[in-house]
């Protein structure tokens, strides 16, 4: 095959990737242009991130969930009663704050190991059981704040979701000439340093696959790729530099998608949700534990929803009672918009991200312009079925 | 002649792949057609752009049909005008009656309201044309899949069939339904309804066709003509492979050491009906280097047997001894069914073998994750290693170990399985139908490699309903027949008759 045709050839195999991104690129254009500018105003996008942050999070535990078959309608919910038993313990018990995120992640994970059980050992749908779970946990949540809001919180657990990550200014370096903080260069190296590792990785395993002969993209197609992720990532940060610097939050959410990233492709772990999801029957006769693997997607799912549900009620300062609400709908369409596969066994992490912040910048842009909160139900939902269409469409076509 | 059909320079691509080139096929009018051809010649592909599967416009050349040009946009266009077809796996709702399945679609109704007394009538009408007595009211789930075809068949009838395609109809049939199928086609023949009838069994094939077309990579070699004179299977063969095929059996030398596998009386009650026996006390023993054949009905139990010693993967209540290399082994759970060293090859490969929305290399991986990574993260370059060596070893024909399973032939899928099991390192291969669906050269080099692992030292379980195939690749057969094994012989020893006899034995009938 030549050069040209093979790369056609990649480009065609690949286009759902490209496509997404490509799409992701040309609706914050859009809304940039739309906007006059506001989207990618510093202020706007730590506010972009800071709202994205809990659905990426929950959306990567949704993918395994997704992925190894099953679905889990409960997570909104949990995001709810999570944050009400965490800041009543603060509150009322006054307990100190890391201990209450470590207790509320253990009940996070026991949530998901309650419907997890049920759905692996039971035999119950997911559906059915995570419709269950949803209904119970906001009534729980609805029950415990009885319509009061609790808060505050201390500044330590607040700094989660309304922290940024300490800069040079911070201790008198690399000041402006007036003395005042202007510039957060730290936060600008970790996007430059953030930028430099995913080009040395990414030129790494290409030099790696390709001197092992495996299908590599084509060189262009890959370099391009990889210096459009890393202007992204550098955009990214020194639009948040020139405002008040990473976000605590982005922080956690990027190490997370790091590691969700290397679970989904290098683990054995991940391998076998991926076979479980594609064939249930064959992992089975092929020695995978699918039911303790079905119960484990579902406790994970668990404690990232708790993670979030402390990183919103750190953004509030406040546990209310309709905290979360809906955003199980928001972080499964996520997961579809990114491309995981309704039947299980497709999706990848980075698809799931693009998903997400596809989604958060419709939220935002829309919000920005002005239009009505249920016009925003409509386009999302037309946005969400065209996604899917061109997916199944594309997918059929091969 | 009259022709019923004509298809003229038929091509298609799949993206940028050659499927079909300038296909020529010629159907008269009131025959038997053979279509024959490897797994990947293009007959399924063909046989799609008949039916409208895939549109006009998305192949080139001309399809003529009763006098006139045909150009179908889907399947529905061609059904109208009488064009049916029969696929493998078969289109059956399981829980809905005969009569409902029969008339799916095509309901007789007056205002939406359908007519049951129309419908009942109709179905006995028509379960009486293809021989098939069961009331139209039974569901399908109760039905075996020999009866299942004829029910497809039937809805063939239902809608005027004028040509009815059969993909591989007998393929999961044993020899008596398959008789009783291939008589009901060519008592059809009498009735003037046209048949083409995709098959890899030759035998059956020589016994009814009028022509036989061969397809070779895509592309038409030639039409046999089975009345100009009698026609040997070798024929069909060397048109099909291209070559000379002297012998279907690969020449093998026995090496057979001490014994490795054994269970003894294994009893195991149906997984859903607790107290139904469905194995009833089989001893069964595998040497090294032997491969021990089981033959027998559909429905003996032969592939109950299998899982249920593999990991308890069927049934319940499993009760017996096993033994390894003489001692008592723990089969209790698959981890440990494979951890002592068992393998089980599914005949079902797409839906227990494979993970079709996976790649090759991480199907083949799949059973034995550790081997490829370690404290468990997955090194890449050793995974890609293992995948490719039995891409080479068995010598899977695809573009690359990342070309997904479901895209593969059903011969190079069987080849996946068999990598997958063999990477775990199996000392006990059972091995489940391992030529079912596939071509002639494929199961050629199936053979091979069981004899290779044969001569590896593994001892090897083989389930075949061919009898041909076990006679000429087993060393020992087991017969075996509702739940029990009726029969030992050493393969030498055994025919066809032979085994037919020890199954009726049973029923006290003289065979």
């Amino acid at each position: 095959m030549s050069g040209a045709s093979k790369a056609a050839g990649f480009w065609q195999a690949n286009l759902r990737d490209y496509g997404l991104l490509v799409s992701l690129l040309l609706i914050m254009g859009f809304f940039e242009i739309m906007t006059d500018g506001v989207l990618l105003d510093p202020v706007n996008v730590t506010n972009l991130i800071l709202q994205n942050s809990y659905i990426v999070i929950m959306a990567l535990g949704m993918l395994l969930v997704i992925v190894g078959g099953n679905i889990d309608l409960s997570v909104g919910s949990i995001v709810g009663f999570v944050g009400a038993v965490a800041a009543s313990l603060m509150v009322y018990q006054k307990v100190p704050y890391p201990i209450v995120i470590g207790l509320s992640l253990i009940l996070g994970g026991l949530i998901g190991a309650a419907q997890g059980w049920f759905v692996a050992y039971g035999k119950i749908p997911s559906f059915i059981v995570t419709l269950a779970g949803m209904l119970i946990f906001r009534g729980l949540t609805g029950n415990m704040l009885l319509g009061q809001f609790v808060g505050p919180f201390a500044r330590g657990f607040q700094s989660i979701s309304a922290g940024f990550i300490a800069d040079f200014s911070d201790y008198g370096m690399l000041l402006a000439p007036d003395g005042e903080p202007q510039f957060r260069t730290a936060s600008l190296l970790v996007g430059v340093i953030g930028a430099l590792a995913l080009i040395i990785t990414a030129l790494r395993r290409w030099r790696r696959d390709s001197a092992q002969d495996m299908e590599t993209e084509p060189f262009a197609l890959f370099i391009g790729k990889n210096i459009v992720f890393a202007a992204i990532i550098l955009g990214f940060c020194y639009l948040l530099a020139s405002n008040k610097g990473l976000p605590n939050v982005l922080i956690i959410m990027g190490a997370l998608v790091l590691v969700y990233g290397f679970v989904t492709t290098r683990t054995v772990i991940g391998r076998r949700v991926y076979a479980m999801g594609g064939n249930r029957l064959a992992a089975e006769l092929s020695g995978v534990r699918t039911k303790r693997l079905t119960f484990l997607t579902f406790v994970n799912m668990g404690v990232l929803a708790a993670l979030a549900g402390l990183i919103v009620a750190a953004r509030l300062n406040s546990a209310t009672p309709s905290a979360g609400n809906s955003f199980e709908l928001d972080v499964i369409a996520a997961c579809f918009i990114g491309g995981v596969s309704a039947s299980g066994g497709v999706g990848k992490v980075i698809g799931v991200v693009i998903g997400a912040f596809f989604m958060g910048v419709m939220n935002n842009g829309m919000s920005i312009l002005g239009i009505g909160i249920f016009w925003q139900q409509v386009v999302k939902g037309v946005v969400l079925l065209a996604a899917v269409s061109v997916d199944v469409y594309q997918r059929n076509k091969g | 002649m009259d022709a019923i059909l004509e298809m003229r320079g038929i091509s298609k691509n799949f993206s940028g792949v050659r499927a079909l080139r300038d296909v020529n096929l010629t159907i008269q009018r009131g025959e038997i057609h053979a279509i024959c051809g490897e797994n990947g010649a293009g007959k399924s592909t063909l046989m799609k752009v008949l039916s409208g599967v895939y549109p006009h416009g998305s192949y080139d050349g001309q399809i003529i049909y009763e006098g006139s040009e045909r150009r179908f946009s889907r399947i529905s266009d061609s059904e109208h005008l009488g064009i049916i077809i029969i696929h493998q796996e078969l289109a059956l709702v399981p829980l809905l009656s005969i009569a409902e399945n029969i008339f799916l679609g095509n309901e007789p109704s007056r205002l939406g309201v359908i007519d049951w007394g129309v419908a009942f009538a109709r179905t006995r009408e028509l379960l009486a044309k293809v021989g098939l007595r069961e009331k139209p009211t039974a569901l399908i789930t109760d039905l075996g899949i020999g009866k299942q075809q004829l029910v497809e068949i039937a809805k063939a009838l239902a809608k005027q069939v004028r040509l009815l395609i059969l993909d591989e109809p007998t393929a999961s049939l044993n020899e008596t339904d398959s008789d009783a199928l291939l008589r009901l086609l060519m008592a059809f023949r009498e009735q003037g309804i046209t048949c083409i009838i995709i098959s890899h069994k030759l035998n059956e094939i020589t016994k009814v066709a009028d022509r036989i077309t061969v397809l070779r990579d895509g592309a038409t070699v030639e039409t046999i003509d089975c009345h100009a004179g009698a026609i040997s299977e070798a024929r069909i063969i060397r048109a099909m492979v291209g070559r000379e095929m002297t012998d279907r059996y690969p020449p093998r030398t026995r090496n057979i050491g001490a014994e490795m596998f054994a269970i003894r009386n294994w009893r195991v009650e149906h997984p859903l009906h607790a107290g139904r026996e469905m194995i009833k006390g089989v001893d069964l023993h595998v040497r090294a280097g032997e491969v021990v054949g089981i033959a027998g009905l559909m429905g003996a139990g032969r592939t109950e047997l299998a899982m249920s010693v593999f990991g308890g993967a069927y049934g319940r209540n499993i009760r017996g001894q096993a033994l390894l290399h003489g001692r008592e082994v723990d089969l209790s759970t698959i981890q440990k069914a494979i951890k002592a060293g068992l393998a089980y090859v599914t005949e079902d490969r797409k839906g227990l073998g494979l993970v079709l929305t996976e790649d090759i290399r991480n199907n083949v991986s799949l059973a034995n994750l550790p081997g490829v990574s370690q404290r468990g993260v997955i090194d890449p370059p050793r995974e890609a290693g293992v995948a490719r060596r039995f891409v080479d070893l068995l010598r899977i024909r695809t573009p690359g170990i990342h070309q997904k399973t479901v895209n593969l032939s059903g011969g190079n899928q069987q080849k996946v399985v068999l990598s997958k099991w063999l990477f775990t390192g199996p000392e006990v291969l059972i091995l489940d139908e391992p030529t079912r669906g596939i071509d002639v050269g494929a199961k050629y080099e199936i053979y091979a490699i069981i004899n290779e692992l044969a001569a590896q030292g593994k001892a090897i379980i083989m389930i075949s309903s061919e009898m041909p195939e076990l006679l000429g690749v087993a060393d020992r057969i087991y017969v075996m027949n509702e739940g029990r094994f009726v029969g030992e012989m050493p393969a030498a020893e055994a025919s066809q008759e032979k085994i037919m006899a020890a199954i009726m034995k049973q029923y006290g009938v003289a065979a």
